[in-house]
């Protein structure tokens, strides 16, 4: 059997009841209102990325920008610049996730794993001081107060997002929870003068898979 | 069964049933539910369950038809939103452990009957879902590779493998009741 007999076959498709149609267009009808189109992907990613990273910067300058003040030029260029990256395809992922049938570049899991990679990446060129001083204390309040920067993000992203429809609930939550996870690190790196490596591959690190772990969670529970 | 709208026309229906117009919406209704009905009734061989599927898809794309950009395509579009449903839908009778459940299930071999040639329901009842799924999309939807990869949130290369193997099983299966 060649393929275009079963091209023939597949297309046999029964006509559908004339009055399930006929149902479904006068519910439709009852609110036919004009609707605007969600803005474009371009619009909504620049919004979600303008949110994170300025939310970060001010939190930072609130509670004091002792970290970047710390950081050499070579350091600050490369560490923020590859969190700009990660937060600006973060935004990108978290908008394709919100639209129906947009062209997949990226699995949220995926996402999440480029930006702990790359960031520990990061980590482990630019800091070499592995003493462990008070290591949970510090990392606590830093795993704290990056999450407490994280979740205003998300409900920001959640704000900009909410007029989108999700058909993978979880992994738009996922994906949402990274980005506000990305924030909470940016305003760590901008805050913290603590630069040995494990706190900063621990605990900095850290805030961005907590952030997504919530984000997924949220959103599978709105789901039910 | 219809065949596929061109993009453009559907494009522009759509354009004019975000602006408020009845007949665009009842236009989209008619010449796409078909299709549609066919890519639920691949999974769920009841009738009753496949229209009310059909149903909800439409009122769900009603809900979030504000969601669809102007130059995007449409079909990849309405797919992922009727995924949606049929997903939410199977996790609902899933959970609820209702009589609704236990919707008649396609049978693991294909019944093809001599006299009429093969039945399209037993014939698609061999494929593992997910090539069920894409099978319907290319074939019964008209969609490109392009279409169905952004409709199913996976690659080109992924969906041309699942159409693959989908149609080596088919031609299989067929053979083997005689269908040549």
């Amino acid at each position: 059997m060649d393929d275009n007999r079963i091209d023939e076959v597949l297309k046999q498709a029964g006509p559908v009841d004339a009055a399930l149609l006929a149902r479904v267009t006068a519910s439709m009808s009852q609110s036919i209102a004009p609707v605007r189109p969600l803005a474009s992907s371009l619009t909504l990613a620049s919004a979600l990325f303008a949110i994170a990273s300025l939310y970060a910067a001010t939190v930072a300058s609130w509670i004091g920008m002792y970290g970047v003040r710390k950081m050499t030029a070579g350091a600050i260029a490369l560490m923020f610049s590859l969190l700009a990256v990660i937060t600006a395809v973060a935004a990108i992922h978290a908008v394709d996730e919100m639209i129906p049938g947009s062209v997949r570049r990226i699995a949220s899991w995926q996402l999440l794993t480029l930006a702990i990679l790359a960031f520990a990446a990061v980590d482990a060129v630019l800091f070499q001081d592995y003493s462990l001083g008070n290591f949970l204390p510090n990392g606590v309040a830093c795993l704290k107060a990056g999450l407490e920067t994280a979740a205003p993000v998300g409900v920001g992203a959640w704000l900009v997002l909410r007029r989108g429809f999700a058909v993978n609930p979880p992994s738009a939550g996922l994906a949402a929870g990274t980005l506000a996870g990305l924030a909470g690190v940016v305003m760590l790196e901008l805050h913290c003068p603590d630069f040995r490596t494990p706190h900063i591959m621990i605990w900095h690190t850290a805030v961005i898979p907590v952030a997504a772990l919530v984000g997924m969670g949220v959103a599978s529970l709105r789901r039910r | 069964m219809s065949a596929p709208m061109p993009e453009a026309e559907l494009e522009a229906l759509m354009a004019r049933y975000q602006q408020g117009d009845a007949n665009a919406a009842a236009e989209l209704v008619t010449r796409l539910s078909p299709a549609l009905h066919r890519f639920f009734m691949m999974r769920y061989v009841s009738r009753r369950y496949a229209d009310d599927l059909l149903q909800e898809t439409w009122l769900r794309i009603h809900e979030v038809r504000h969601t669809h950009r102007p130059g995007e395509p449409v079909l990849p579009w309405l797919y992922a939103i009727a995924r949606n449903i049929r997903v939410d839908q199977y996790r609902k009778t899933q959970r609820q452990e209702t009589r609704e459940q236990q919707v008649e299930r396609l049978p693991e071999s294909a019944v093809v009957e001599q006299s009429r040639g093969p039945d399209l329901d037993a014939l698609l009842g061999v494929l593992p879902e997910s090539q069920r799924e894409v099978v319907a999309m290319l074939k019964i939807a008209g969609m490109s590779l392009e279409e169905v990869a952004r409709a199913t949130r996976s690659s080109v290369g992924s969906v041309k493998q699942k159409a693959h193997r989908a149609y080596e099983k088919l031609r299989e299966v067929l053979t083997a009741q005689g269908f040549n």
